[in-house]
């Protein structure tokens, strides 16, 4: 069996002298190791293994011949290996399935070169452009904020939204300083730095009621920063209190949804689980646990339990009047 | 020197060798040429440490997609020999604008700590050794990216990719025990950000869907590839599409004036009530969900109309009073 970084470094030994070949005046290691996605160490064990490589016989014409000057190096033999190995069929798909999913992302200026794109890589991947991939990724293209979004992006101008909040059940206006787009699990999010809170927000795009590009240019301040998006979209502060659920089945969702600690299996209800979630915003908290209809029960805070139960019975009242 | 990186300097000449020959090259030949193997002293140890070396390097290779020949050349050659052919190998030419490859780099970023990123990193490798630029520094802020955490894509994906039957158990929502599912895998669908199966449920003999997230267990391929062929006119988002949202159903509820603004975004109001409250209409394909967000409103909202949704939400209030009883 391949260990995948044998793969992954097979991949690349045979792509590296290609490469060089294709770049006749040279390349700075530091560019080839970033080109790679590897460190200049790595970058230069490659190389160093490729330099004894060559054609059967192996006397001095025969091997992989390169020429290292300064922080440059290009190759004055390749023994043969003037091309890259041809596409993966997962690379293929990979490749096909996120020039499609792009091309479905409405107004975007781009959409002609993302067309050839596709065209020209498909046929170079032996696939026609119209078969069938094993993966299709299908992104909701109707936020009709999107495009003044993108516009205000693209001129680095500030925005004036409308957007609604549901922990709050509020519509809400403020000017923000757009950074970047973000589409993440199928949702668009506008990252920008809010003046009103004075702090980097995310804003969901179907939230958003109304948005206008303004004349003054877009300036969020050097604390704003982007979200590194590996820890989840929710990162809720360390300090905050936790609140704990005890999910049946259908509820179970919740623990993939939102960052949970303390995860425990239990057998009340059947097949349940019990999740602590830490929130500074308790009606948040109210409004999650009373979508859930009764999915979900609230161990702790106390005070939460009684404050949904109490507003679902003055909601039973109204229904028997 | 590293076990592994004299492996890998095997492999790269192996690769050389074999690239550069019209001619089948025997075993025999290859283990005399190619540095790194068991030499031949004539004990049947040595032998059989070359042949187990060869066979692993073999796999090897084919696994990264290289496209290794066994063939003759001639008639009067006594076993098989081995080439690259190098139109099979070699990635054809291709070239891209500088848009356009700007347009792969901020297309591969879907996959970024996503399902395919091994391979859209090594795709991005190739077109790079192919001589294209692709700077994905650049270019226009967007950032699209996909859940990460689903363990039943890979073998879904491998599945329907090879063509091969697939079973697994599957949660229904709505029951308790899994269900033993067996399938011919169409293909993979992220919709909305959440990831379904699409493929031909044999037990049932019809197109099904399946939320991936409800998969049990890990699902396992039987049977050779190949086994089908997916209709020749799928869209597999339609499918899915068609599957999540159906019926259009009419809402009726009354709201406390200044409250439920979330419901009052998408609704049509119908006007006040005789009691002062604002009477909205709404439209939805998933009634459940509306009354999960219905209930989520306390008292701030009642039902009207229809009475399935009404009593819907009433079961949900029910449980969520019973809470307070228990805590």
């Amino acid at each position: 069996m391949t260990t995948p970084s044998t793969a992954e470094r097979m991949t690349r030994l045979l792509a590296l002298v290609p490469y060089l070949q294709a770049r006749p005046d040279g390349v700075r290691l530091a560019d080839a190791a970033a080109d790679f996605g590897v460190p200049e160490s790595q970058l230069r064990r490659d190389l160093d293994l490729l330099w004894v490589c060559g054609l059967p016989g192996h006397g001095p014409g025969d091997l992989i011949d390169l020429a290292f000057e300064g922080d440059r190096v290009r190759v004055t033999f390749t023994a043969g290996m003037v091309r890259p190995l041809k596409l993966s069929t997962d690379e293929a798909v990979a490749l096909i399935v996120a020039l499609r999913t792009l091309l479905e992302l409405p107004g975007l200026a781009e959409g002609e070169a993302v067309s050839r794109a596709l065209a020209k890589v498909s046929a170079a991947a032996g696939h026609p452009a119209e078969v069938a991939a094993p993966v299709v990724v299908s992104v909701d293209a109707r936020e009709q904020s999107l495009a003044v979004v993108r516009d205000g992006l693209e001129r680095r101008r500030a925005l004036h939204l409308h957007y609604y909040v549901p922990s709050r059940d509020e519509r809400t206006e403020r000017t923000v300083d757009p950074m970047r787009l973000l589409l993440v699990d199928g949702h668009w999010y506008l990252e920008a730095w809010c003046r009103n809170v004075e702090g980097t927000r995310l804003f969901r795009l179907d939230r958003i009621d109304d948005v206008t590009v303004l004349d003054e240019p877009a300036a969020p301040p050097p604390e704003a920063t982007e979200r590194d998006l590996d820890g989840g979209l929710y990162q809720p502060p360390a300090e905050a209190p936790l609140v704990r659920l005890r999910l049946a089945r259908t509820a179970r969702w919740v623990a993939d949804y939102y960052p949970v600690e303390e995860q425990s299996e239990v057998s009340d209800p059947p097949g349940g689980l019990v999740v602590g979630v830490r929130t500074s915003d308790l009606a948040w908290a109210r409004r999650l646990v009373a979508s859930l209809g009764g999915a979900a029960t609230v161990d702790e805070p106390a005070e939460l339990a009684a404050q949904v139960a109490g507003e679902a019975r003055s909601a039973l009242a109204r229904y028997a009047d | 020197m590293h076990v592994a990186a004299k492996r890998a300097e095997r492999l790269v000449n192996l690769v050389i060798a074999l690239l550069g020959t019209r001619q089948y090259v025997s075993a025999a030949k290859i283990r005399d040429t190619v540095p790194g193997y068991e030499p031949d002293d004539g004990t049947e140890r040595a032998d059989e440490a070359f042949k187990r070396m060869f066979e692993r390097d073999k796999a090897e290779l084919r696994e990264i997609g290289v496209p290794l020949e066994t063939g003759r050349t001639s008639a009067f050659d006594t076993e098989d020999g081995y080439r690259i052919a190098r139109a099979e190998y070699e990635l054809p030419e291709i070239t891209l604008t500088g848009e356009e490859a700007a347009a792969v780099g901020l297309a591969l970023r879907l996959w970024q700590s996503a399902q395919l990123a091994g391979a859209a990193q090594s795709a991005l490798v190739k077109l790079r050794a192919a001589g294209i630029e692709v700077d994905q520094t650049r270019g226009i802020p967007i950032q699209p990216r996909l859940d990460a955490g689903e363990p039943a894509f890979e073998p879904c994906y491998a599945a329907a990719r090879d063509r091969r039957e697939l079973t697994f158990d599957y949660r229904r929502p709505d029951a308790e025990q899994a269900s033993r599912r067996r399938v011919q895998p169409w293909g993979v669908v992220a919709w909305h950000g959440r990831w379904y199966l699409v493929g031909h449920d044999l037990d049932r003999q019809a197109p099904r869907v399946f939320r991936l997230s409800r998969v049990t267990g890990t699902p396992r391929p039987s049977g050779p590839e190949g086994a089908f062929e997916p209709p020749a006119d799928l869209d597999l988002a339609a499918v899915v599409a068609r599957q999540e949202g159906r019926e259009e159903h009419l809402v009726v509820v009354r709201a406390r004036p200044g409250t439920a603004i979330g419901l009052r975004r998408h609704a049509e109001p119908l006007g006040p009530a005789d009691d002062g409250d604002d009477r909205l209409q709404l439209r939805t394909t998933t009634p459940w969900a509306l009354a999960d967000e219905l209930a989520s409103y306390g008292p701030d909202v009642l039902v009207e109309a229809p009475q399935r949704v009404r009593e819907a939400v009433v079961d949900r209030l029910t449980r969520l009073a019973a809470m307070g009883e228990t805590a």
